[in-house]
């Protein structure tokens, strides 16, 4: 491939936010192990936190490789600080109590299908590789969690309540899936990457179809709190690696 | 580039590969193996070295790195000293890769083998509740009459469901 130095490096952040995307919301799904509320689901939640683990790994591998220094898929998950991460916020989001968890997923997932259908037809070869895999499993992951969004809302009304709470936190985190910044336009430009913004209104109609069967609504007026891919993120992102990196600081270059 | 000069064992046919590799069974599903799953996609002599080109399952498939560990294992015990092993993510595994015999085995495992892959999931469609989707036959009875119990069964590649005629519980294979 014949990329300027500076395309490089969009395309290493571009892949590096994908990766991020999947890793954290793997990491946070983790934290259901043992804890949903029936056994399925628990069963359910750690598969999904697998596929986006696996997901994660792909596209980590391939942002270290076009890296100078090249760094592995460990390096990038293990030895960065939080400034250094670019997911967007919505994924850090606490996963809080079930119908939390469930609206979160369902705004992810329904926004990574969708991307990632974009990406199955980049011009780079090894991108739409992995977003053709990758699309397969997020498929299964919206019909899970839009059918939970759909249960969780027509159900009782405190599922309902706490659906529509979740709704309503959650939403504020909605703007950042479908801004560009300067990575975006380059990667377009090239015909790497995807216009999240030409995204949005299939989102929408799919989004607010899925809450009306579930007798939710899409809350009215929304901040749109961003910064996430440039490294501005939460407190909460602090404790989540503390947890997920502590074992590879602690003990450098452990083997099973 | 065709070398004129090579070895002349190297040029001998792959099928007695693909043989060996049938007999590997697939760490989750012991009773099919990785050939009848679709997983290995491509065996090819180079000069120096047998080519194994092998698609992961789901991205996160905890049993790769077992299922490559197995392959090296049967292959150096028949005397394949130089082995590479290629993973290849395109194009990306399907369950129409299982072979007929593999949907045998899974039949008479008690598990009922995939359903032919629907469009609709190239699409972002919505199904609020999955009635109307095709429904897998019960491996016990061979009744149509089966209810989805739970869209992740044992392991990832499964989906739970119960038999209304012979009141059975079976798993279903999903396609993907
Ligand atoms: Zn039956």
């Amino acid at each position: 491939m014949n990329l300027s130095a500076s395309c490089d490096t969009s395309l290493s952040d571009y892949l590096l936010r994908l990766g991020d995307n999947a890793l954290i919301l793997s990491q946070q799904l983790c934290g259901w192990c043992g804890h949903a509320p029936t056994l399925e689901e628990d069963v359910a939640l750690s598969n999904i936190a697998l596929d986006l683990l696996g997901q994660a790994r792909l596209w980590l591998e391939y942002a270290g490789a076009s890296m100078v220094p090249v760094r592995d898929e460990d390096d990038l998950a293990y030895h960065r600080d939080a400034h250094q991460f670019t997911h967007v916020l919505l994924v850090e989001q606490p996963n809080g109590n079930f119908a939390d968890t469930q609206v979160r997923q369902f705004l992810f997932d329904s926004w990574h299908c969708l991307l990632l259908t974009e990406l199955s037809r980049s011009t780079e070869p090894r991108i739409s590789a992995i977003a053709i895999k990758a699309r397969k499993e997020a498929t299964y992951h919206l019909q899970h969690s839009s059918q939970w969004i759909v249960r969780l809302g027509d159900g009782t009304e405190r599922s309902h309540r706490y659906a529509q709470r979740a709704l309503e936190q959650c939403v504020d985190y909605v703007g950042e899936l479908f801004a560009m910044d300067a990575v975006d336009h380059e990667m377009v430009r090239l015909g790497i990457g995807a216009d999240l913004a030409a995204l949005r209104p299939q989102w929408q109609a799919y989004v607010e179809q899925v809450l009306a069967a579930g007798n939710l609504v899409y809350p009215a007026s929304a901040l749109s709190v961003q910064g996430g891919r440039h490294g501005q993120h939460s407190e909460l992102l602090v404790g989540l690696l503390m947890e997920m990196q502590h074992l590879a600081r602690s003990y450098p270059g452990a083997q099973w | 580039m065709v070398n004129p000069h090579q070895d002349a064992t190297q040029e001998q046919g792959t099928s007695g590969i693909w043989a060996l590799l049938a007999e590997i069974p697939d760490p989750e599903m012991p009773y099919i193996s990785i050939v009848d799953l679709g997983i290995v996609r491509e065996v090819r002599w180079q000069p120096d070295a047998l080519n194994v080109v092998l698609t992961p399952t789901y991205s996160g498939c905890p049993a790769r790195r077992e299922i490559e560990q197995s392959v090296r294992d049967a292959l150096h015990r028949n005397g394949i000293q130089t082995l590479c092993i290629e993973t290849r993510l395109h194009p990306a595994w399907t369950t129409e890769w299982v072979t007929a015999l593999g949907r045998e085995k899974m039949r008479a495992a008690g598990i009922a083998p995939p359903l032919a892959v629907l469009a609709e999931w190239q699409t972002l469609t919505f199904w609020p509740s999955s009635s109307d989707a095709p429904r897998p036959q019960c491996p016990h009875c061979g009744a149509a009459q089966t209810r989805l119990q739970n869209p992740c069964s044992g392991s990832r590649c499964k989906a739970l469901y119960h038999c209304d005629a012979c009141r059975n519980p079976f798993e279903y294979f999903k396609s993907f």
